[in-house]
């Protein structure tokens, strides 16, 4: 039976790892290539490693960055952050990347989905959708870290990607990021029920207990940040909540 | 021992791999050093058309043919390297593999509408036979899967492992010197160390 895949997201911004609310007010929590390596230790299913600055800051992923992460990552790892042309992509795979998320470039760059995808695979492109709901509950998708309005309704938008190619869709809730109140649960059951493709629920997770409930909506697999950054809970005992709430895990 | 690089993805990871087992790999396109290799392992994520259009314009599938072929070189495939050892693909039209196995490469179909395709993840691998490939190494034990197609076949000889998904798919295939895999061993931390092990020490 396929597995339940507990994700950490790692947050990189200027030369570490980062940690905020709301994709914003970020501070430190420590170092990469550390993370990397305990979490390799511990046995987590996955990793998802996204530059939080490369778009905004204009810069191409940072390749020699994820070819030394890679040397101590043998659990496959997402990348996502700056990725604007099939090079970068193919760049990133090379150096060891398994699969690369793709966020602003969905929106801005026309036809990257579909040319990614039809070299390398659907399995390989992760496409991100950033929500933020309006004052009226209202959602739509963001793009720029959440800095830049797109007006687009992300259920369309998931739609949009799987039919480009799209082997996943990592779902964030803007205003729920850091806060760990738990996942937009609504906004999952949309989108899940919308595409075939896995949705990686993002944005919210602050129990155990949470995840469960994004499971129950739909979710293949769970990111989560600030619960393992934050609190004393860990990938490990997760699985373990999980299990125990009737869902296969990996041991 | 060398990695096949035909500009299809993964090769670093696959090459830090094998070096955690102690072993020297060289990453190369050059066909010459590939036929002085002892072992051989075509990694790969990507779409088996363009796959094969590299592989035939770097002249790798003749050198690869010949080598495990005729040469009874130990080879492992992984993921799409696993698929290129096919006849057939239908990914994105239909495409000629490098046929040493009589199976063809289909998407998966869900067997339900809980299954979604591509395949991500950790799931079971259930080897079939006794094949040194999964020795020390449980029956149920999760690897790490993501793909959208699979190798079918009626020969049920070269069936070395199956999975349980989309109704059951093949997730290692092989015979004689030659094995091939769904999963990506590299990413699969411990049991994919030790399948990796078992391939870098086969005798034969």
């Amino acid at each position: 039976m396929l597995k339940v895949r507990i994700i950490p997201t790692l947050l990189y911004r200027d030369f570490g790892l980062v940690k905020g609310e709301r994709f914003d007010s970020q501070r430190a929590v420590g170092s990469a290539l550390q993370a990397v390596k305990v979490y390799n230790l511990r046995g987590v299913d996955e990793l998802m490693f996204l530059d939080v600055t490369a778009t905004r800051q204009d810069r191409e992923p940072d390749f020699a960055l994820i070819d030394e992460l890679a040397d101590d990552c043998f659990m496959p790892l997402t990348v996502g952050g700056g990725i604007r042309s099939v090079d970068h992509a193919r760049r990133l795979l090379e150096v060891g990347a398994d699969k690369v998320a793709v966020g602003t470039g969905v929106v801005e760059c026309e036809g990257l989905v579909e040319a990614i995808a039809s070299r390398f695979g659907a399995q390989c492109v992760v496409a991100v959708i950033d929500v933020r709901r309006d004052d009226d509950g209202r959602a739509s998708a963001w793009i720029r870290s959440g800095t830049s309005a797109t007006g687009l309704d992300p259920v369309e938008l998931a739609v949009q990607v799987e039919r480009a190619g799209a082997g996943e869709i990592l779902l964030q809730s803007i205003e729920r990021d850091g806060t760990m109140i738990g996942y937009d649960l609504d906004m999952i059951a949309s989108v899940s029920d919308a595409v075939s493709v896995p949705v990686i629920a993002s944005g919210g997770a602050g129990t155990y207990e949470h995840m469960v409930e994004a499971l129950g909506s739909g979710a293949s697999a769970l990111a989560a940040g600030a619960i393992y950054h934050f609190t004393q809970q860990t990938p490990m005992e997760a699985k373990s909540a999980i299990a125990a709430a009737g869902y296969p895990v990996r041991r | 021992m060398a990695v096949v690089d035909y500009g299809m993805g993964n090769l670093d990871s696959v090459r830090r791999a094998v070096q955690l087992q102690g072993s020297t790999a060289t990453t190369t396109a050059d066909p010459q050093v590939i036929s002085e290799a002892d072992r051989i392992i075509l990694p790969g994520v990507g779409a088996f058309g363009e796959a094969m259009i590299n592989l035939r314009e770097r002249g790798l599938d003749t050198t690869l043919t010949h080598q495990v072929l005729d040469e009874r070189v130990p080879f492992l495939g992984i993921c799409l390297g696993m698929q290129l050892m096919a006849r057939s693909s239908t990914e994105h039209g239909n495409h000629e593999g490098l046929g040493w196995l009589d199976c063809a490469v289909v998407k998966l179909e869900p067997a339900d509408t809980a299954e979604r395709v591509p395949h991500v993840g950790w799931n079971e691998v259930h080897p079939a036979i006794d094949s040194p490939l999964f020795h020390d190494i449980d029956n149920d034990r999760d690897f790490y899967f993501v793909h959208s197609f699979h190798v079918a076949t009626d020969d049920q000889d070269v069936v070395l492992a199956t999975t349980p998904y989309a109704g059951g798919f093949n997730s290692a295939v092989g015979t004689r010197n030659m094995f091939g895999v769904q999963f990506h061993p590299e990413k699969s931390q411990q049991a994919g160390q030790i399948l990796l092990k078992n391939f870098l020490t086969w005798k034969g």
